[in-house]
């Protein structure tokens, strides 16, 4: 599972760690994401984020 | 008119002494947007002025050099109080180019036809000689919008900061030992406070990124320079970062016959203890501006609203979603209120508080139409607790 990065403010998506804090289990791999996650940090779309 | 602040270098921006309202910051003192002008053998503008003031700054820039003469645009932010000006900038400075990183020439092309227009484009590392002195740029991405970039100076060890370090403070001085201290670092706090701190995460990756730098002097985009007390506001900066409480209690609160008023007073005389600073603070006749300032250095936040119409009083939740976008970190709290005959003020001022990431410290304290000795006891052991839990953390 790849981590990847919020390319407007450089938040980095691990899943290996998830987003627990907006209901996304560790494990979870980014393109399981569903499609209105936004970035916790900014707010940026899924469509801001790159492989890292 | 223009000010020379270094042999060649000409604060060349415009002060709004009138402006109230900046997008709902209550700017008492007024504002200035920075520009400056460096003079060498290449000139550069840094930085333009809200669209209004175009005219202002092109005479100030005229009084100094021919518009002619200007090779370089700098644009070191997109938001339209500094890039506002731009297109009546580059157009009566005919051979200027504009110099912004990728970020800036997209976010610019939504507010401009940009298509015209002489542009250099640049990232992190990259510099620009002017003669005697050279332009670095540093990309500072949601410091405060993602194309956000310092320009710096090393011949001086000038940084010009774009909105960090800035303050809402118009005056005719230009510098920080020019003006009162105190109140330069009161504006710069409440700046802070009302714009940056969502960004402390990415302001402190920034200024780990300049730590390398040395800097002297800071030229931010609106206020006064700071030229003598820089390390000073770099400190301030590290606290503010993280929103480091001092020991501050704050009770907001809106009320419609008295009853979470009481109930507030109540709170903040439990609260009131040797080494707490309690403030008591009705939402409806205190800035936004000014909550959110207090709010950054306070340890705990509590809030308080009677019950209007099923839901809680409007100036709370104002002041409410301000704060959850301000995101403020590092506080605990919790939620008080009255209600008539049905309930769902508090339990909205609670999931704010909770949206806001704040610590609830216990449940809410309700009371239905008046608080009764017990509610108020209750209160004031609640303010009690909360003021031993400040000074124990």
């Amino acid at each position: 599972m790849k981590k990847y990065v919020c390319d407007v403010c450089g938040w980095e998506y691990d899943p290996e760690k998830g987003d627990p804090d907006n209901g996304i289990k560790p494990g979870t791999a980014f393109e399981d994401l569903p499609d209105d996650y936004i970035c916790p940090e900014c707010g940026a779309g899924k469509e801001s984020f790159s492989v890292v | 008119m223009h000010v020379e602040l270094i042999k060649n270098i000409f604060s060349v921006g415009y002060v709004d002494w009138n402006v109230r309202d900046f997008h709902s910051y209550e700017t008492t003192r007024g504002a200035t947007y920075n520009a400056y002008l460096i003079k060498d053998q290449k000139t550069a503008l840094i930085d333009t002025v809200k669209a209004p003031f175009a005219k202002d700054l092109l005479e100030n820039i005229g009084s100094v050099i021919d518009p002619a003469k200007v090779d370089y645009v700098v644009c070191n932010h997109a938001e339209p109080d500094h890039a506002g000006a731009l297109a009546q900038v580059l157009k009566a400075l005919p051979n200027a180019a504009l110099v912004c990183n990728a970020k800036c020439d997209a976010t610019l092309s939504r507010f401009f036809d940009t298509s015209g227009w002489k542009k250099e484009i640049v990232e992190t590392g990259d510099q620009i000689s002017l003669g005697k002195r050279t332009l670095q740029f540093i990309g500072t991405p949601m410091v405060h919008w993602p194309e956000s970039m310092f320009t710096y100076v090393p011949e001086d060890k000038l940084l010009f900061s774009m909105d960090a370090f800035g303050q809402h403070y118009s005056t005719s001085q230009k510098f920080d030992d020019e003006v009162s201290l105190e109140t330069a670092v009161f504006e710069a706090k409440t700046y802070y406070a009302n714009i940056i701190t969502p960004y402390g995460r990415n302001v402190s990756l920034t200024m780990e990124k300049v730590k390398y730098l040395d800097i002297k002097i800071i030229a931010p985009s609106h206020g006064i320079v700071w030229r003598t007390h820089t390390q000073k506001i770099i400190d301030l900066y590290s606290n503010w970062v993280v929103c480091r409480a001092q020991p501050k209690v704050l009770v907001l609160y809106d009320s419609m016959w008295g009853s979470t008023e009481k109930m507030a007073q109540t709170i903040l005389e439990g609260a009131s203890v040797p080494g707490i600073e309690a403030h008591l603070i009705h939402v409806r006749r205190s800035s936004l501006t000014q909550i959110a300032t207090e709010v950054l250095d306070a340890a705990a936040i509590v809030c308080g609203s009677s019950t209007l119409n099923r839901g809680l009083m409007p100036a709370m939740g104002s002041v409410l979603t301000y704060l959850r976008g301000l995101r403020p970190m590092n506080k605990i709290g919790f939620a008080f209120g009255s209600y008539g005959w049905s309930k769902g003020g508090i339990e909205e001022v609670e999931r704010y508080l909770k949206e806001t990431g704040w610590d609830i410290l216990h449940e809410p304290i309700m009371t239905q139409y008046s608080p009764a000795p017990d509610v108020l006891e209750e209160c004031k052991e609640a303010g009690k607790k909360l003021a031993e839990r400040v000074l124990g953390a």
